[in-house]
């Protein structure tokens, strides 16, 4: 039975799948979580803390409730997204990498997210929103808490 | 040549919801086919039809199929790659929009056809909004019965580029970095881990039922001597209408370009993303064949209004950011070059970075773990090729 798909998957659980749950419900991965993980896999806090680091949708400082990422790939490039970048900047009053003082956004720049032919577009947390103009941007923005 | 729905045939036909739409147009009966075959009667069809993988790197689907059928042991998997993260590329997206059905036949196909009883689609991060239709369309083919004997667990990507990459995917998977591996051995013989492994992409799976169903030499008389079939293509940038394209391969690229996305004042192409080759609006009848220039299908096209090092600039700061970091041409490489492309887009350029950035091409080339660090100098080579002049005229000196 050692061999078969579950035992490997649970027995010892699979890292990432665990790191990406622990993203879900807590929105970061706090230190203390990465060591009691690394204990209860039995692997050494390096190899948590180099899986936790390498993917871009997990993150190791806290995240604002909403995490806005704006396209900034050659397709949404061309359309402009620059001017939707400014407008969120000014909109929410951060800049990309940073957080709300309330912490109610997070903002970045990501690779592209395969919405060209809706360019520019943007996540919010997993939604995408497309064909963006700074006009659409505040009332977007609004429905998210 | 014409346009063709080959891969496309159901989108927008079928409620991509709901399983009874799509088995009204013959769905799942190709599965039903090849299970009445012997598996390698199943992988002789796709052999024939001369399909060949549509991720880019083309090698022959059979050929693989053989391979992972072939390698002694009884636990096997097949792996969908539905990870597409080259830049400009949306065609899976729209694929599992729009005909998740088909895909989930696919892979049972070549589950049965190399002996898995365990398959996997893995879906990037970015695409979280298809997760339900995709989990729906497994679920209700596993509830009408069939997918009995095989399991399809869709596993989720966590925002890595790196990951489309064959190997650097089963890592994820593995719950690893995504880093990739050295090969030999190949996936076929030691993949997912470390048993005998298929991964293909989205649009590679959706030609499998109708090869089955159609029979491979059917397939085989579309398409060229060396590229059969059709491809998909996501056309985007300075186009009137971006959008998703089924061509007939063979096709020549201004039919694409200028006819059906309906681009004016072509100053160049990106074709294939940011590991693509870049061509200049005089080469715009090349064929879209594998032999010639193909990718994964991104055509990006820029107007006369564009500059070329801004172009190149942008593509190397993107494989800078997604190299996994494992070899050193790579992870070193784009940072120079990086470095070096940032320089003459402000006109700060030297002549001798000119050929440092030829040598530099040359070893990542040569040197690379992958196809990301193999493939990243391609946009540098092209435009110096093409447009040596856009260099030449932003050096301090001149």
């Amino acid at each position: 039975m050692s061999n078969t798909v579950a035992s490997r998957d649970k027995a010892p659980r699979n890292l990432l799948v665990a790191l990406k749950e622990a993203q879900t419900k807590h929105g970061w991965l706090p230190p203390d979580f990465m060591a009691e993980l690394a204990e209860s896999l039995d692997v050494p806090l390096n190899d948590v803390y180099g899986v936790a680091s390498f993917y871009s949708f997990l993150t190791i400082r806290p995240l604002g409730r909403n995490v806005i990422r704006i396209c900034k790939s050659l397709p949404c490039y061309l359309q402009n997204c620059q001017t939707i970048i400014e407008t969120v900047e000014k909109e929410i009053g951060i800049k990309p990498g940073e957080t709300t003082p309330d912490g109610r956004f997070s903002f970045e720049l990501t690779n592209c997210i395969g919405l060209c032919d809706r360019a520019p577009a943007m996540l919010i947390n997993n939604a995408p929103h497309v064909d963006l103009t700074p006009k659409k941007i505040a009332r977007i923005l609004q429905s998210y808490k | 040549m014409p346009q063709a729905r080959v891969v496309l045939k159901n989108c927008g036909v079928i409620d991509p919801k709901r399983i009874t739409t799509y088995l009204e147009r013959d769905g799942f009966k190709a599965l039903e086919k090849a299970c009445r075959m012997t598996p390698q009667e199943v992988i002789n069809e796709v052999k024939l039809s001369g399909l060949r993988g549509r991720g880019g790197a083309g090698f022959p689907c059979g050929i693989k199929w053989e391979g992972a059928r072939n390698s002694p042991g009884d636990e096997k998997y097949v792996i969908c790659n539905a990870d597409e993260g080259e830049v400009g590329t949306f065609k899976d997206r729209y694929i599992l929009e729009n005909d998740p059905f088909t895909l989930v036949e696919g892979l049972a196909i070549a589950g049965y056809a190399i002996g898995a009883r365990q398959g996997y689609i893995y879906l990037r991060a970015e695409y979280h909004h298809l997760l339900d239709l995709l989990q729906g369309a497994v679920n209700q083919a596993k509830e009408s019965g069939f997918l009995d004997g095989f399991d399809i667990e869709i596993r989720e990507g966590v925002g890595a580029y790196v990951c489309g990459e064959e190997s650097a995917l089963m890592e994820s998977i593995e719950g690893k970095r995504g880093e990739v591996r050295y090969r030999p051995p190949f996936p076929t013989v030691a993949g997912l881990w470390q048993k005998p492994t298929i991964i293909n992409n989205v649009e590679t799976l959706m030609n499998i039922p109708q090869i089955v169903l159609n029979g491979g030499g059917w397939y085989s008389r579309i398409g060229t001597e060396r590229s059969k079939g059709t491809k998909v293509f996501s056309v985007s940038g300075d186009v009137a209408r971006a959008g998703v394209y089924e061509l007939v391969l063979g096709s020549p690229l201004r039919e694409l370009v200028e006819e059906l996305a309906q681009a004016r004042n072509v100053k160049l192409i990106q074709i294939g993303g940011a590991t693509g080759r870049i061509i200049p609006y005089e080469l715009i009848d090349t064929t879209l064949t594998f032999e010639s220039i193909l990718g994964a299908g991104a055509v990006t096209v820029f107007n006369k209004k564009r500059d070329v090092l801004d172009v190149v600039y942008r593509t190397m700061e993107f494989l800078a950011e997604e190299s996994c970091g494992k070899c050193t041409p790579c992870r070193q490489g784009t940072e120079v070059m990086v470095e070096i492309l940032q320089k003459f887009y402000k006109g700060e350029g030297e002549e001798r970075d000119i050929s440092v950035l030829e040598a530099l091409s040359e070893t990542m080339m040569l040197s690379s773990l992958c196809g990301l660090g193999q493939a990243a100098p391609f946009a540098v080579v092209d435009t110096l090729k093409y447009f040596r002049d856009d260099y030449e005229s932003r050096t301090g000196s001149t």
